[in-house]
């Protein structure tokens, strides 16, 4: 009796950690790209909440909370309101196998399933339901056209994003992520030089993933006003960004995990190590958001049919061929 | 279940889009019908009046001289350029010969003014790709620069009301022809610099080339002028081929496109930027001294008579045509702006494009609704 | 090609063509507009570039100018209508831009250009009943 309460206790508080996470992530995820963006646009960004506006998002978050919760006329009101809990929710489920490194001993993972790798494709790939969920119900056009559009995109993409995961896991020859970072206790993966393809590859059609520049044709701004969240406001509309910020984060924590060795490095404790990698490559993609034009449908589509999803096919034979030999 | 009712089952069907008047890429309140078949643009027709003010009224109720503010509303981005075709006309009405500083002044002004309206364009043009914010923001630290000294030389930043019938509202304040100067040395580079961020990406260039086509013989038959009717090949520039001011002292170039698409209309207007610069670094080398201002007095009565003017601005050839019945107000004075010829053709451009080549071809042809409603 | 070769040509089709005195415009009587605007094309005046009109109260004057890219040469065609009547021809067959224009003309002025393909209001509302330029 005791030790099922015990762990139901364990669990809460795990959860607790893992979400207050999340939010603090996201908020910070969203203050940084402010700075990042103001930055490369000869601006300051934020500067008046907190110490280089660092308390902002704060504020815009009490903002949105407090807003009037609109339903528009004609909407369909189930996949109106299912929609931004399902682009929130699976990606926050993902954090269960994250590895974060580990602290005096305790390892910093919910729960290194042996099946890893692939929990994490599975609900990944949900994310685009909410999308398409929010594109149908919002009975817009602007709204439908970006929800057919990131159902095309996420499909196309996700072939490639596994492939190289895959590639991941046949030299570690693992599909539990904490067995993946210890693979690469002596050398990172990313130094490999088909692994070094299969990481491009994941870095490219991670960005298509989470509908950022160049691919965030979604959402597309110029063309479409806001895609698929047109019609949302208030705490639904922080929903999305909550759930677009923290995907962002869980693609560049694979990444990390997969091809930079995960929380493992010299000197830093494995956590900041961790955080390190992550948030690096996070700032790379808000970098190639706010420098390159978006590409346009039919170029998406033709790039990751005849381009990424070959190569990466390539890429995967060879690996197999090298780990055979 | 038989063939047809399958085919009814999964059948498509075409539908309108509203895009705009709010919309983030329709450049202020231009409103699109478009008709999609899924992403493809089956039809498009352009709906504008949203920004009409009914400038062509107001002028039959004002003197001459009380105008040259309105001109600076037609095509905001550009105001001295508007000012200028306004007194030229009114000038030509009234056989008027302005003195040589004035003119020199006038040239590099306007010269200067089509530089700040092409770093706009080009920049908001690659916003529209999709490219958020930053090229533009880059543009705008550059026209900056030009909209500091505009500021010095009349006061103002957007609406100059700097040109008079007859001269200019002031002399160059002290000093200026050395800021002009280093105007025209921080500029050059930083051309450069912009060119280098848009040339070599490869996303740029195959969303560019090739998009919205627009020949020759169709672009002088819808009356398109300006860098739009050059992207198209022909070579058919004001200052050459009409030369007013002193234009025919200065020797640049007339840069013009091959194919007419989209890259063209963005590389004619980047390359006339540094012949603009090569006009303003001559005039102001040659600066004449003398009086440009105006002494006679602010309400004039020109002869019964009516004229045609147009002068070359950013966009397009800007005309006044001016009807005087002898008193001091114009009996009727017409806008022909080119912005409304040019948005006239883009429903024949974007038939058969994708949405977001609609929004390129939209953003390349580079209009401003100002000049468009009047 | 200056207005008054223009001018000739213009006369053999059209005998009650004539020439304004001070603007040195050519004036041709409103049923000839179709057949001016053929011998125009035919002498290489491909750019309609502005088309409006003028309320003189007892007419009202419709101004084109015509532009030859090839000649590098302008001319000013004029046709005078009467109040009571305002309909004329449209040029849209043979220049595009005349599309515009004429509508632009139409919604000021409240000129009615026959085998138009769109005439509706263009800057004003649809549902107005009034032309704003007219003088009377």
């Amino acid at each position: 009796m005791i030790i099922p309460v015990l762990t139901l206790i364990i669990m809460l508080i795990v959860g607790a950690v893992v979400l207050g996470f999340i939010a603090v992530s996201a908020m910070f995820l969203i203050w940084w790209e402010r700075k990042v963006s103001a930055h490369i646009q000869t601006r300051y960004g934020p500067m008046r909440v907190g110490w280089h506006g660092a308390l902002q998002s704060v504020a815009d978050v009490i903002k949105l909370l407090l807003k009037e919760n609109i339903t528009p006329s004609g909407v369909d009101r189930l996949s109106w309101w299912l929609a931004p809990f399902f682009a929130v929710v699976p990606v926050v489920m993902v954090f269960v196998c994250i590895p974060f490194g580990n602290i005096f001993g305790i390892e910093l993972i919910a729960r290194d399933l042996n099946i890893g790798i692939l929990y994490i494709m599975a609900l990944t790939s949900i994310c685009v339901l909410g999308i398409f969920m929010a594109g149908w119900g919002s009975n817009n056009k602007y709204s439908l056209l970006g929800g057919m559009r990131s159902a095309a995109q996420i499909v196309s993409y996700e072939i490639p994003l596994v492939l190289a995961m895959v590639t991941a896991v046949m030299f570690a020859g693992s599909l539990s992520m904490q067995k993946i970072v210890e693979a690469q206790k002596g050398l990172w993966f990313v130094f490999q030089p088909n692994m070094a393809i299969a990481f491009a590859i994941f870095i490219i059609a991670g960005t298509a993933e989470v509908n950022r520049t160049p691919f965030d044709i979604p959402e597309a701004e110029s063309e479409l006003v806001a895609g698929f969240h047109t019609e949302y406001s208030g705490m639904k509309f922080a929903m999305f960004f909550l759930g677009e910020y923290t995907n962002m984060f869980v693609i560049s924590a694979l990444a990390a995990t997969l091809f930079l060795g995960g929380w493992s490095g010299p000197f830093l404790p494995p956590v900041i190590w961790f955080l390190i990698k992550t948030y690096g490559l996070v700032t790379f993609m808000m970098w190639i958001r706010w420098t390159l034009p978006r590409v346009r449908v039919d170029q998406l589509m033709g790039f990751a049919w005849k381009v990424l999803t070959p190569v990466s096919f390539a890429n995967l034979i060879v690996a197999g061929w090298i780990l055979m030999k | 279940m038989d063939d047809t009712s399958l085919k009814e089952d999964i059948g498509t069907e075409e539908f309108w889009v509203n895009m705009g008047p709010q919309h983030p890429s329709t450049h202020g309140v231009l409103r699109l019908e478009l008709k999609l078949s899924g992403e493809t643009v089956v039809d498009g027709i352009v709906h504008i009046g949203y920004l009409h003010r009914s400038m062509e009224k107001i002028a039959e109720n004002r003197t001459y001289t009380q105008f040259i503010p309105f001109t600076d509303r037609l095509d905001y981005l550009a105001s001295m350029n508007n000012n200028l075709a306004y007194v030229l006309a009114v000038e030509k009405l009234m056989g008027i010969e302005v003195s040589d500083r004035a003119k020199y002044i006038r040239v590099i002004m306007a010269e200067l003014g089509r530089i700040a309206s092409h770093l706009f364009g080009i920049t908001t043009f690659v916003q529209d790709l999709g490219a958020f914010a930053t090229p533009l923001f880059y543009g705008m630290r550059e026209r900056e620069k030009i909209v500091e000294l505009f500021d010095d030389v009349c006061g103002q930043r957007l609406t100059y009301n700097y040109m008079r019938v007859g001269g200019v509202s002031r002399d160059l304040p002290n000093g200026a022809d050395g800021k002009i100067k280093g105007i025209i040395k921080y500029l050059r580079p930083k051309f450069d610099d912009l060119e280098a961020l848009f040339n070599s990406n490869p996303i740029f260039t195959a969303r560019t080339r090739g998009v919205g086509v627009l020949t020759a013989s169709k672009a002088v038959n819808y009356g398109v002028t300006g860098p739009n009717l050059r992207a198209s090949g022909v070579k058919w520039d004001l200052r050459k081929d009409e030369p007013y001011l002193c234009y025919d002292k200065f020797t640049f170039d007339i840069p013009v496109g091959n194919n007419g698409d989209a890259w063209d209309r963005y590389k004619v207007r980047m390359d006339e930027m540094r012949q603009s610069l090569r006009i303003a670094e001559q005039a102001v080398l040659g600066l004449p001294e003398g009086d440009p201002t105006v002494k006679a007095g602010r309400i004039f009565r020109p002869e019964p008579g009516e004229t045609y003017m147009r002068s070359e601005n950013p966009r397009g050839e800007l005309g006044f045509y001016i009807v005087s019945d002898g008193s001091p107000i114009p009996f009727r004075m017409k806008i022909r702006s080119p912005s409304f010829s040019n948005i006239a053709v883009l429903p024949d451009l974007i038939r058969g494009l994708k949405i977001a080549d609609a929004v390129c071809v939209l953003g390349s042809l580079d209009v401003v609704m100002g000049e468009i409603d009047r | 090609m200056s207005n008054g070769e223009a001018f000739g040509l213009i006369k053999l089709k059209i005998p009650d063509t004539s020439l304004e005195e001070k603007t040195r415009a050519i004036v041709v009587p409103r049923e000839g507009i179709l057949e001016a605007a053929r011998c125009l094309t035919g002498q290489g005046f491909d750019s309609l570039h502005n088309l409006t009109a003028v309320d003189n109260k007892d007419n009202v004057t419709l101004v084109y100018h015509f532009y030859s890219m090839k000649k590098r040469a302008g001319i000013v065609l004029k046709t005078q209508l009467l109040p009571d009547d305002l309909t004329v021809e449209s040029v849209e067959r043979f220049w595009r831009s005349a599309d515009w224009l004429e509508r632009e003309v139409y919604d000021l002025f409240g000129v009615k250009f026959l085998n138009h393909p769109n005439l509706k209001r263009i800057l004003n509302p649809e549902e107005w009943t009034i032309h704003p330029l007219r003088k009377t």
